[in-house]
């Protein structure tokens, strides 16, 4: 299959990006999207030129370090998909495919197609974790948990930190992410001491970091590559609004 | 230099327990005077900075991601061992060890493997208390699953994602210490040199990957937690960015490499589909406890598998071994895959002569259970083979194929994790000790965990009341020199402006390292990669191009620097297996095998780890060995039948 790539260049933060064409010729439909950007990589190295540079590890959907928006979309057009796992079969011989980074202003570019997603560190360093020191815990089935809790809590706990949902928002909003911790450690018994403090620190540590407010608009969910439920959103509002009077 | 493996004296079950009242202890009030590198942010090394935090020594923490949580142990799937006996099925802390030595095939440690079966259950207790969610039963309480290598169910999941959820604890846990100020976190760093003065590890030089500044850091103490080398095949189930840089450096300061013949080949791996692959994607070993491996009775078989009846299947690990079934273990499991794809009885596109791929079928398993079932248990895993292969593994079985997954070679290391040099300590993936010549499913995060929890943290501090503050500082000669010679190495790859890329010469060792030193190895195939690498490693530095400057991210930078260290540790790895010519575990020697095709061991000439020095560049490194004496474990020839 052959493409033409219009890729976000820029070559620093304080630098200006720009879209440059690249043809990608004799992809196979089985190549994933990253190893499309490799063989393109390839053909520039071998013309003397600086590669495109991209965040990617695990390559198997699961570390959340790749992402960038393909033809408007983070990770690309496929539902519940990380970039690393999409492949060029979804897409048309011949088409145009526009690469830029996932923007946001708490997530600056760093070069090209990266960007510093430390910001969710932050987040989750303000209280996204039980107390909990080695060699102080009870023994394991001590407190049994509903498995339809369990459950859900997992659901939560999917996320991968790719930050795609802040980067489909309009608002730039983290709420996804942060919901999804609290929600996870919020449904469990052993998050229930820290909770009301949890919910407080980390929506703030959230505002703090530069992200925007939710207004529903639901772009994250749809976009989400381990579709993880905007629920989690609603309950986490709850929890805040119950912290707010808890003290 | 003598190799002391430190092995507390007594009977094995009490070996830990009065080694932890005889190590030495430092006062609360003082281990905030005492340092330490983490090098590393994966179960072993998030879990160790954690701990050690929370101890109260200052800790800082190098990583190549953008965060900690991104760290290759999160890909893990299946599960993590221990002996609870919440199933009440036999389990028990001696069953746990009996069975990871007898899986890792007597090449093993039986102190440290014991010790490991001991803490294994405090891990799981830890993890539950840090919110890691479990698979749970109806009444609450933990579910468990049987893995490879068992005939017990000992092992505690998260779906298919264990290993996220795992490191997602400890990943907490570290946060939990960095805002409490005994972490500082040094994200997209790469360590590029060990430093050694007076014969006892002091620090790191570091590359940030952003800015391209190179910087020492000083510290009473190293730890690397930097895990496995199985990129050295390019191909493999690790992520893009794992590399042996870490390792092969402290092994060129000093530090002895031990058992690099050793690697896994995981026997459920989505197939190579073509030239442009760029990793391999491991389908949990969970899947072969409802999915029947089978290829056709017939060569050249090429029917839809619908099409061929069962009298034509061959069930070839039920066959084989009618008492472990699918469940043998992982290096078992890959040989007969092989065997049978050599013989042409392979199934999928052709690459090359053959047809590399076997079925995985999970027809009985949906019949029996229904789709619900199955989908709660590896639902993500159909998902995301479908996603790279295009085919829903619903209506037709998955194509497998084994793949480079874990290496059990690793630095060598004493009873209390440290290596040959004073102050430098492996945990994890990236030391030996654990699981011999081939580890069980599951035992991986088992084992990191346990290193970062529950053992460094006691044995550090033995280390530190015995050996003091380090007092040497950055401004000492040899960080000087290291931060130099890393400068000059990274100039060097820049100035050589040959044509190929560094991915190039990557992809060509994996190629030789792979034909000649995976799943079938033998002295000729052996000595022939012994001859090509240091050929590819010549036109390396002759013909490398790297674009850009060092001053900015310049991933081909990256990549070359790890690249030129994988073709230095690839011939040590082939020089282990050319010598080690029994056959055990994952190292399979053609010559040495039984009748029925398995793996023969030689205890009498090789009942020892391999411990390799570094002698300097062009001169041959020099073999220690350390006698593996089995007290309570008494080898025999594994059977799984």
């Amino acid at each position: 299959m052959d493409f033409t790539l219009k890729v976000w260049r820029q070559e620093g933060p304080d630098h200006k990006g720009r879209l440059v064409p690249y043809a990608a010729k004799g992809i196979s439909a089985d190549t994933s999207f990253l190893e499309m950007l490799d063989i393109v990589n390839e053909r520039l190295i071998e013309k003397g030129e600086e590669p495109i540079a991209f965040d990617h590890d695990c390559r198997e959907g699961i570390c959340g370090m790749c992402g960038c928006v393909v033809n408007g979309y983070a990770h690309g057009p496929e539902a519940g998909t990380t970039l690393c796992q999409l492949h060029m079969r979804h897409f048309h011989d011949g088409d145009t495919i526009y690469v830029e980074p996932f923007r946001a202003k708490a997530f600056p570019v760093i070069r090209d197609l990266v960007v510093n997603r430390g910001a969710f560190d932050a987040i989750v360093t303000a209280g996204g974790y039980i107390s909990i020191r080695a060699g102080s815990a009870p023994d394991a089935n001590a407190v049994p948990v509903p498995k339809e809790h369990a459950d859900r809590a997992m659901d939560a706990a999917a996320c991968i930190g790719c930050g795609a949902c802040v980067a489909s928002c309009p608002n730039a909003s983290a709420m996804l992410f942060t919901s999804a911790k609290i929600s996870q450690l919020g449904l469990l018994p052993q998050g229930q001491p820290e909770r009301w403090d949890r919910v407080r620190s980390m929506v703030s540590a959230m505002e703090r970091a530069g992200f925007g407010s939710c207004t529903n608009h639901g772009e994250c969910e749809a976009t989400c590559p381990k579709r993880v439920s905007m629920d989690f959103i609603a309950r986490m509002n709850r929890d805040l609004m119950r912290a707010s009077v808890k003290k | 230099m003598g190799l002391d493996s430190k092995v507390p004296e007594g009977p094995i079950e009490q070996k830990w327990d009065s080694h932890r009242f005889k190590m030495k202890l430092i006062n609360p009030a003082n281990k905030r005077k005492f340092s330490v590198i983490v090098v590393g942010s994966g179960l072993a090394g998030a879990s160790a900075a954690a701990t050690l935090a929370e101890l109260g020594y200052e800790v800082r923490c190098f990583f190549y991601q953008d965060s900690p949580r991104r760290a290759h142990s999160i890909a893990a799937q299946g599960g993590i061992n221990a002996a609870k006996n919440y199933q009440n099925d036999g389990d028990s802390i001696f069953r746990l060890f009996y069975d990871t030595v007898k899986g890792g095939d007597y090449r093993a440690r039986e102190a440290n493997v014991y010790r490991l079966a001991q803490v294994s259950n405090a891990i799981i207790d830890h993890c539950v208390a840090q919110g890691v969610p479990f698979a749970r039963e109806y009444g609450g309480l933990l579910d468990n699953r049987s893995f490879g290598g068992a005939q017990v169910s000992r092992t505690f999941y998260a779906r298919g994602q264990t290993g996220q959820q795992l490191l997602l604890g400890a990943y907490s846990a570290l946060l939990r210490q960095v805002a409490a100020g005994r972490v500082t976190l040094f994200p997209r760093t790469e360590m590029l040199d060990l430093v050694v003065a007076d014969g006892r590890a002091r620090g790191i030089v570091t590359r940030h990957m952003v800015s391209g500044r190179v910087e020492s850091h000083a510290a009473d103490a190293v730890v690397l937690a930097t895990g496995g080398y199985g990129n050295v095949f390019y191909l493999s189930t690790n992520a893009k960015g794992c590399n042996a840089t870490a390792i092969w450096r402290a092994h060129r300061r000093g530090a002895f490499l031990a058992n690099p013949c050793f690697t896994q080949i995981h026997p459920t791996c989505i197939p190579v589909a073509g030239e442009h692959q760029s990793k391999l994607t491991l389908m949990s070993e969970s899947l072969r406890n409802d999915g029947r491996i089978w290829v056709p009775e017939k060569k050249d078989d090429t029917r839809s598998p619908d099409k061929i009846p069962e009298s034509e299947r061959d069930y070839y690990l039920e066959r084989r071994y009618p008492a472990f079934g699918n469940l043998v273990p992982r290096d078992v499991a890959s040989r007969a895959s092989k065997q049978v794809c050599d013989e042409g009885r392979g199934v999928g596109p052709k690459v090359g002569d053959l047809r590399l791929g076997v079925y995985l079928d999970f027809a009985d398993a949906f019949r029996r259970l229904g789709r619900g079932v199955l989908d709660e248990r590896y639902g993500n895993l159909f998902e995301m083979y479908e996603q790279i292969t295009g085919e829903d593994a619903h209506d037709a079985p998955m194509r497998i194929y084994p793949a480079i997954h874990y290496t059990m070679g690793g630095l060598w290391v004493d009873y209390n994790l440290m290596s040959n040099l004073p102050g430098l300590f492996v945990i994890g993936e990236a030391n030996f000790s654990d699981h011999g010549a081939n580890r069980l499913g599951a035992s991986a995060l088992m084992q990191g965990l346990g290193d970062g929890y529950f053992v460094l943290p006691y044995t550090i501090g033995d280390y530190f009341a015995t050996a003091g503050n380090s007092k040497v500082g950055t401004d000492h000669a040899e960080f000087k020199a290291a931060e130099d010679g890393a400068k000059g190495r990274v100039q060097k790859l820049l100035g050589i402006k040959g044509k190929r890329s560094p991915d190039s010469f990557h992809k060509q060792l994996g190629k030789v390292v792979w034909e000649f030193c995976g799943m079938g190895r033998t002295d000729a195939g052996l000595r022939k990669a012994l001859a090509e690498i240091p050929k590819i490693r010549d036109e390396f530095w002759q013909d490398l191009r790297v674009p850009g400057p060092s001053g900015t991210l310049n991933q081909t930078l990256e990549k070359a620097s790890r690249v030129a260290d994988f073709l230095e540790f690839a011939e040590l790895m082939v020089r282990d297996a050319l010598h080690r010519t029994e056959s055990c575990g994952g190292h399979f020697r053609e010559e040495s095998q039984t009748p029925e095709g398995e793996a023969l061991r030689d205890d009498e000439k090789f009942s020892f780890v391999s411990a390799w020095e570094w002698k300097g560049e062009g001169t041959e490194p020099e073999l220690h060995k350390e006698p593996l004496k089995f007290e309570w474990c008494k080898p025999s020839q594994r059977s799984y039948k």
